[in-house]
Parts: C-alpha cells; structure tokens; sequence
C-alpha cells in the first residue's frame, strides 16, 4: 500500500525501521533486568552456582544458526532457491535445538537443587534465560512462516519478500546477540564485582 | 478577523493540484478499503483521525472517573464529622454506617484504594494515553502531511490494547476486595504480599495485567510515532521544519520506548514475587502472630529504582506532548514566530536525555547511600536550566505579540503560568538536604499536582479547543470556555496553594485522617477549604464536558479550513478531510512553521512557495 512508501529521501524501509524501534525496547528492558542483577548481586547474599555446560553448547548452536540463516538470505538475494530452502530449513532446527537444549540446562539447573523460587542468583538465571526463550520463540514462529512460505509459494525474488526475510534474519540475528551478552554477562560478572 | 483572501480555499486547492507532491495514493483503490461499513470505520478504525477520537473519548471516561474519585475522597478528609451516607448507592459497603447515629464514613481501605486509582488512573489513562495518544495521533500525519500513520494496524492495536487495560482496570474497581490501594507507584510489600491488604489481592493482580496491556499500546504507538515522523514526512518537511508539537510528541515516543520496558521488567519480577514465590522484592519480613515469611533477602528499594527509572521519563512524557501544543497554540494566536525554535528543540532533547538519570530524587528517604544522592541532586538541578529556557522563550513569544485572548490562548498562557509555579517548587525538593523534610508531604503533592497534573490537563484544553474544529468541525462555544477557563485556574491555585503550607508543617500524605495529631488540628479548616475549591473546579469540569458534547452537534460550523490562520499543514486538508487526508496531491513544503508577521503579511502558510528574495524565516 502505498502509504507505507517512504516520502522524504529516506533509505531505511520504515518496516525495518519499526523493527529497530522494538528491537531498542526489547533492549531496555533486558538492561533492566541486567541492572537490577548488578544491584542484586552487590548487596551480598548470593549463592554461586555453575552454569551447566548445555548453557555453552547451546549457545554455539544458536552463533551456528544465526551463521546458516545469514547464508539463506545471501543465497536468495542470489536467486539460489536449492540453498536457500535447505539453509533455512537448517536455521529453524537449529533454533529449535537452542530451546529444547535450554530447557534440558533447566531440568539439570532444577535437579542441582538451584530452584526458582530459592535463593536470587537462581531466580534471576531463570527469569532472564527464560524471558530470552519467549523472544527465541517468537523469532522461530517468523522463521516457521519463513520456512512454509519458501517451500509452498514458487520462488521469486521480490523487493515485498525481500523485505520481510530481512526482518525475519535481523530479529534472529538480534536475539542471538543478546543471548551472547547474557551468557557472558552472567559467566564475567563474578570476576568483576 | 484573519483576511481569508489572503489565502483561501481555492487557493489551496489549485496550488497543491499544480504542485503538490503526487505520491499515487489515489490510484490504488484498495486505498479506501478500511473505510467501508459502520464497523470498520469507528469502531476498529485504523484511520489515525478516528483512532485519535477514540483516545480522547476514552480519555475524557477516564478523567471523569479519576477526578470523581478524588471529589470523593477529598470529601471525606475536609468533613470526617458529615454523613457520607448519601453516597451509599454508589458504593455500597465501602460506606459504613454507624448503627447509632446513621452516620455514613468512608472505609479507610477504600480510601487508599481511592487515592490509588486516581493516581494511575489520571498519570497513565488520562495524561499519557488521552493526551499523546490523542493528539500524536491527530498531528503528526496532518503537520507532517502525510496519508495516516506508518502501520495503521499497528495504530489500531495500540487503542485496542489500551481499551483492555481499561477494561480490566474498569473491573478491578467493583472486586469485593476492592481495587488496589498501595499508592499508584505500587511498592513493595503492599503490591507484592497478595495478603498486605484487601487491595494487594486480586486488586493488585488486575492492576499488574492492565499496566502490562498499557505499556504494549504504549510501545505500539511510540513505535508507530517514531516511524511515521522519521519516514513519512511530505516534499520539503526537513527535521527543521517540523512544528514544535511535532518535536515534542516524537521525542516523547522516544522516551516512552526506552522507559516502560524497564518498568516491564520490575512487572515482571512483581509478578514472580506474587505467584512463583521468588524473593526479588521480599526478604524475611515478620508478621505478629505469624513469625517470618519464607522470603530470603529481597529489597523493596531495588523495585523502586526500577519504578523511577520509568516514573521520572513518565512525567516527562506527560508534560512533553503538552509543550508541544502550548507552542504551537502561543504562536498562532499571538500570531507571532515561537522564539527560539531551535532552542525549543534543544531544550527538549535536553530534558529528554537528562529525564534519565534523574530518577533517585524520588528515592532521597529511601536510604539510597547520600553520596549518589548528591549525583542526582546535580542533574536533577540541571533540569531547571531546559525548563527555564523553555519559559523564557514562551513568555518571549507572547511579549509584543498582537495576542487573542481566546479560550486556547487562555489556557496555553495558564499553562506557563502553572510550570513556572511547580517548577520553582521542584528545586526545592530536588535539593536532598530540604527534601529531607518535604518527602511524603502534602508539599509534594502539591508541587506534582500543579507542575504535571493541573499543567498538562491545561495543554490539553488548550489542545482540544484549539483543534476541535479540525476533529468535529465546529468550534466550541467560547463563553462556556472561558468559564471553565477561570473558574479551573483560579480552582486550581486555591486548591494546590494551601497544600504547600500544609507540606511545610509537616503534614504527611496519603493519611485517611488527622484526627490523633494536635499539631494539625488548625488545619482543618483549610482542608475544607481545599475541598470545596476541589467541588467547584470539578464542576467547571463538567461544564467542559457538556460544551465538548454539546458543540459537537450544535457548535458554531467551520466554514473555511483555516479559521485561525495557522500556518501548518493541517489545515490545507478539506474541512472533513477523508482517508488519506488530501484528495490529490500532497501538499509541499516550502518553508518552516512559523511565518508570522514575515515582510509584513500577516502569515504564510508552510505550503506557500517562497517569493523571488524572499529569505528564509528561519535564519
Ligand atoms: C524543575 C524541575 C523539577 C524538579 C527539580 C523536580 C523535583 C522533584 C523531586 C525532588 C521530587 C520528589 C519529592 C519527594 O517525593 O520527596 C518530585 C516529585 C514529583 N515530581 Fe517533580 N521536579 C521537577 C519538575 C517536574 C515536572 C515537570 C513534573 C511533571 C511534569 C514533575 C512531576 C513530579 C511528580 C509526579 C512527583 C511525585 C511523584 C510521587 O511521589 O507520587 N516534576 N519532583
Ligand atoms: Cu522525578
């Protein structure tokens, strides 16, 4: 529809750009949770746990994702319809893996005795890995329609489909990022404070 | 009288036909398709002229509710020795009548709950989602001329979920508990032991899922906002052409999208504390007769920090959007350019940035370590300095002017007035050493009252009357207006004024009743001062309310599009304009938003080209 052509030269798709909007937001408040850990952490009281190592594979297997899904999307800009549908196919398990891989960290983090409702340092793992799992969820049902739409409709490339790829692969990529920061934020900050 | 030849209708018409920006919209007959049958055009609209009417109906609701609330319990702290119980039918067993004398008193749980949902109600329903919601979505596609919002279905959802958490909160109210009553920054303990009181129950439940649905229309209007101000602007709308209400409502969104995730995040643990039984807000507290929670080392004070990293933008995100339209109101009727534009801008961004780290100036009693109160004491300070630019350059903007004192103008000059009062008061207690003192006073009350609550209602008035013809049409009947004008600015220094006096004697707030301190007892007599004032000011309200509806089917008509001789572009559409704003072409824009009084014409509208020579207004 063409009220959604941008107007003053502009060179960012306002659809993007909305994305980046959100993408700032879902930042805030993972800075606040971020904060209020620092503060948590720093008034004493805390109980040191190790992070089980399910938490480190899987986070290489979203980095690996992320890597495979930015290839699907190179290989059709490049009209290679064979690797594009086999790469996001790739992707969209991959990021399946990631969840069922943290949920099982959870059960391990569960059976350590490190309960949700026990002692901060626990509760606070689980509400941010968690909270990160809900916006995983949510990129793996784009990639979901991603995945339909690449093997039901016949393939071309339109500036419309383009688009909406590129949405689908920034918002993976952004929340791969931020699991990255996470993870190291939670392993580092022991050594730090 | 504004010289209608000067540029008139037709006028307009040819010269954006011939060379208007031609964008194609017209083309495309799917253009109209959300405006066909009843439904989709009021109802779900995703129209932004609609969708700005159905925040502002909303929002008139809620006002209404809000300020009956406080009538209610003002009643109750000015005459504790009358008989409430005419009010009974109302609400029923919150009104207790004394078996012997018949008297009717108002429960004291109810009283707090009161005190707590006028606050919510009026800070996030009226001021911020009435206000910016109205008017961000009525100005910026028309000012920037544009067809609607970026993503009207966006748009739509953003009223839709601010309609559920109205609902929800509607329900709370009439909970056999009660809605919720610890004060609307809801802190812990109160909001997070379900058993604190008869509100922290199911009160505080629905309380938590309503400001969680208002922060989502929130994000889905900011993002929206932002989007359509950066993307969608005509031919010619630099940045620095934009009005300053544009500014304002786009920074604004901005705010909004970088605080109320954060207030999102202490939801959350809020939430955890009252249902998975975590301790992020609770520690060991004892209960007489019931040893100690199970809670291990939470702190109350982290969620304030939380709530305040959001609750100062807030207010800034209340009394921005107002700003904005006092600008743009001063400027046309004192039909002179607004002084210093990009000062204004500045100033602005200023407050903006520093709204951020400002917040512990709530939290100076809390036991924060004094040492970081002194870094918030700074900036806090700080603060005055964009303010006090913004007034000066108001009152410069009237100095000289060849003013209309009509009812918008009255309420923008109102507006300076009271943001000059609350603005002083707020160096007082931004210094820690004094606060110490005034914190949880009826000083503060009074100082957040007149600088954001009385201020911004006065933005928006001066908002509704200035662009009701632009909504409805017709004007609103100026005599009503001015009524309404004086009686709610003099109502509301007679209301606000005394409760300093009371602050600096110490008088504490949120107490049902003074009746045990001595100290106080020569109060009394003011409080119901206060509280008859507050009865007339409501009744002026009413009065608004009734001028709002009545002028909407008996108000004086608009017969030419620009009645006030504005120079922005919302006022080169049709007089009812339709989907898509413009029938043709776009507008272009050749030049800023205040030529007044430029080479002695009176004023030229944004769409007029420049003449041959003709330099800039904005050098
Ligand atoms: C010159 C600028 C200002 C300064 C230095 C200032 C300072 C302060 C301080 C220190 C407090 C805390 C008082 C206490 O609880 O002990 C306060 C409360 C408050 N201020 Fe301001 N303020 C300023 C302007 C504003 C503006 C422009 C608004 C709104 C538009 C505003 C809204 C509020 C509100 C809502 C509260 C009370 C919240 C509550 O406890 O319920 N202030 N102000
Ligand atoms: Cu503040």
């Amino acid at each position: 529809m063409s009220i959604k052509e941008p107007r003053y030269e502009s060179t960012f798709h306002p659809h993007k750009f909305a994305l980046w909007a959100s993408l700032c937001s879902i930042t805030m408040m993972f800075i606040g949770l971020i904060s209020a850990y620092i503060v948590r952490y720093a008034a004493g009281n805390w109980q040191e746990f190790n992070i089980p190592s399910l938490f480190y594979i899987s986070t290489v297997v979203l980095v690996i994702s992320s890597f495979t899904l930015h290839k699907s999307y190179k290989s059709f800009v490049a009209e290679d319809e064979k690797s594009y549908k086999f790469l996001l196919l790739v992707s969209l398990v991959l990021g399946i893996a990631f969840v069922a891989m943290q949920t099982f960290g959870w059960f391990e983090l569960e059976a350590r005795g490190i309960e949700l409702n026990g002692n901060p340092s626990g509760s606070f793992f689980y509400l941010i890995s968690g909270l990160h799992a809900l916006h995983i969820l949510g990129g793996i049902a784009a990639m979901l329609v991603a995945t339909f739409h690449a093997y039901k409709l016949p393939f071309f490339v339109s500036n419309k489909r383009r688009l909406r790829f590129d949405l689908v692969v920034s918002y993976w990529h952004f929340v791969d990022i931020l699991w990255i920061i996470l993870i190291v934020f939670i392993h580092v900050i022991r050594y730090i404070l | 009288m504004i010289d209608t030849k000067l540029y008139g209708d037709n006028d307009t018409d040819v010269l954006i036909k011939e060379s208007g920006y031609d964008d194609h919209f017209h083309e495309h007959e799917h253009g109209d398709k959300y405006r066909s049958g009843f439904l989709n055009t009021y109802i779900f609209s995703m129209d932004h002229k609609i969708i700005a009417r159905q925040f502002l109906f909303t929002g008139i609701f809620w006002a209404l509710i809000g300020a009956g609330m406080s009538i209610i319990f003002r009643l109750q702290l000015g005459f504790p020795e009358e008989s409430l119980a005419w009010i009974k039918p109302l609400l029923g067993k919150w009104i207790v009548i004394d078996d012997v004398t018949g008297m009717g008193t108002l429960d004291p749980q109810f009283y707090y709950a009161l005190v707590t949902m006028h606050g919510t109600i009026i800070v996030f329903f009226v001021l911020t989602a009435g206000l910016s919601g109205t008017f961000s979505n009525l100005l910026i596609p028309l000012q920037l001329g544009a067809r609607d919002m970026a993503s009207p279905f966006l748009n739509m959802l953003s009223y839709w979920f601010f309609f559920m958490a109205s609902v929800v909160m509607f329900f709370s109210l009439f909970l056999s508990t009660g809605p919720f009553s610890g004060g609307w920054t809801a802190y812990p303990p109160l909001s997070a032991l379900p058993q604190a009181s008869s509100g922290s129950a199911g009160g505080m439940t629905l309380w938590l899922v309503s400001l969680t649905l208002f922060v989502v229309s929130v994000l889905l209007g900011g993002i929206n906002y932002i989007t359509t101000v950066l993307n969608l602007r005509t031919k010619g709308m630099s940045l620095w052409r934009m009005p300053l209400t544009i500014w304002a409502f786009f920074v604004t969104a901005i705010i909004g999208l970088l605080s109320f995730p954060v207030l999102v995040s202490g939801f959350l643990m809020l939430m955890m504390d009252r249902g998975l039984e975590t301790s992020f807000f609770l520690s060991e507290i004892f209960i007489a007769g019931q040893g100690a929670l199970d809670y291990v080392g939470g702190s109350p004070i982290l969620y304030q920090h939380l709530f305040w990293f959001l609750g100062h933008p807030e207010v800034y995100i209340i009394i921005l959007p107002a700003m904005g339209l006092v600008s743009e109101v001063l400027s046309v009727h004192a039909r002179k350019p607004i002084f210093g534009y990009k000062a204004m801008v500045f100033s602005i961004l200023a407050i903006a940035f520093l709204s951020f780290i400002v917040w512990a100036h709530h939290m100076f009693m809390a036991g924060v370590n004094p040492f970081i109160s002194n870094f918030f004491v700074i900036f806090t300070l700080i603060i005055a300095v964009p303010s006090a630019v913004k007034v000066f350059n108001w009152i410069t903007t009237l100095y000289g002017g060849n003013l209309r004192l009509n009812t918008p103008m009255l309420f923008a000059i109102g507006f300076v007035s009271l943001f000059i009062s609350g603005g002083l008061t707020g160096i007082f207690l931004g210094n820690s050493a004094i606060d110490i003192p005034l914190h949880d006073t009826y000083f503060v009350v009074a100082h957040f009252h007149i600088v954001m609550g009385i201020a911004a209602f006065f933005g928006m008035f001066a908002g509704v009357y200035h662009w009701y013809p632009k909504m409805f049409a017709r004007f609103m009947n100026e005599t009503l207006g001015k009524i309404h004008f004086w009686v709610t600015m003099i109502g509301a220094y007679a209301i606000f004024w005394p409760m300093h006096y009371l602050g600096m004697a110490g008088v504490p707030r949120r107490y049902y009743s003074f009746e045990t301190f001595q100290t106080f007892k020569h109060f009394d007599v003011m409080n119901q001062f206060i509280t008859v004032a507050a009865i007339i000011v409501f009744a002026a309200q009413i009065l608004f309310v009734i001028n709002f509806f009545y002028s909407m089917y008996k108000g004086k008509q608009q017969k030419t599009r620009n009645p006030w001789g504005a120079t922005t572009l919302e006022w080169t559409t049709p007089i009812v304009a339709g989907h898509g704003n413009w029938p043709g072409n776009l507008p272009k824009v050749h030049r800023w938003a205040y030529d007044y009084g430029k080479d002695g014409i009176e004023y030229t509208p944004q769409h007029i080209p420049m003449k041959d020579g003709e330099e800039a207004g904005d050098h």
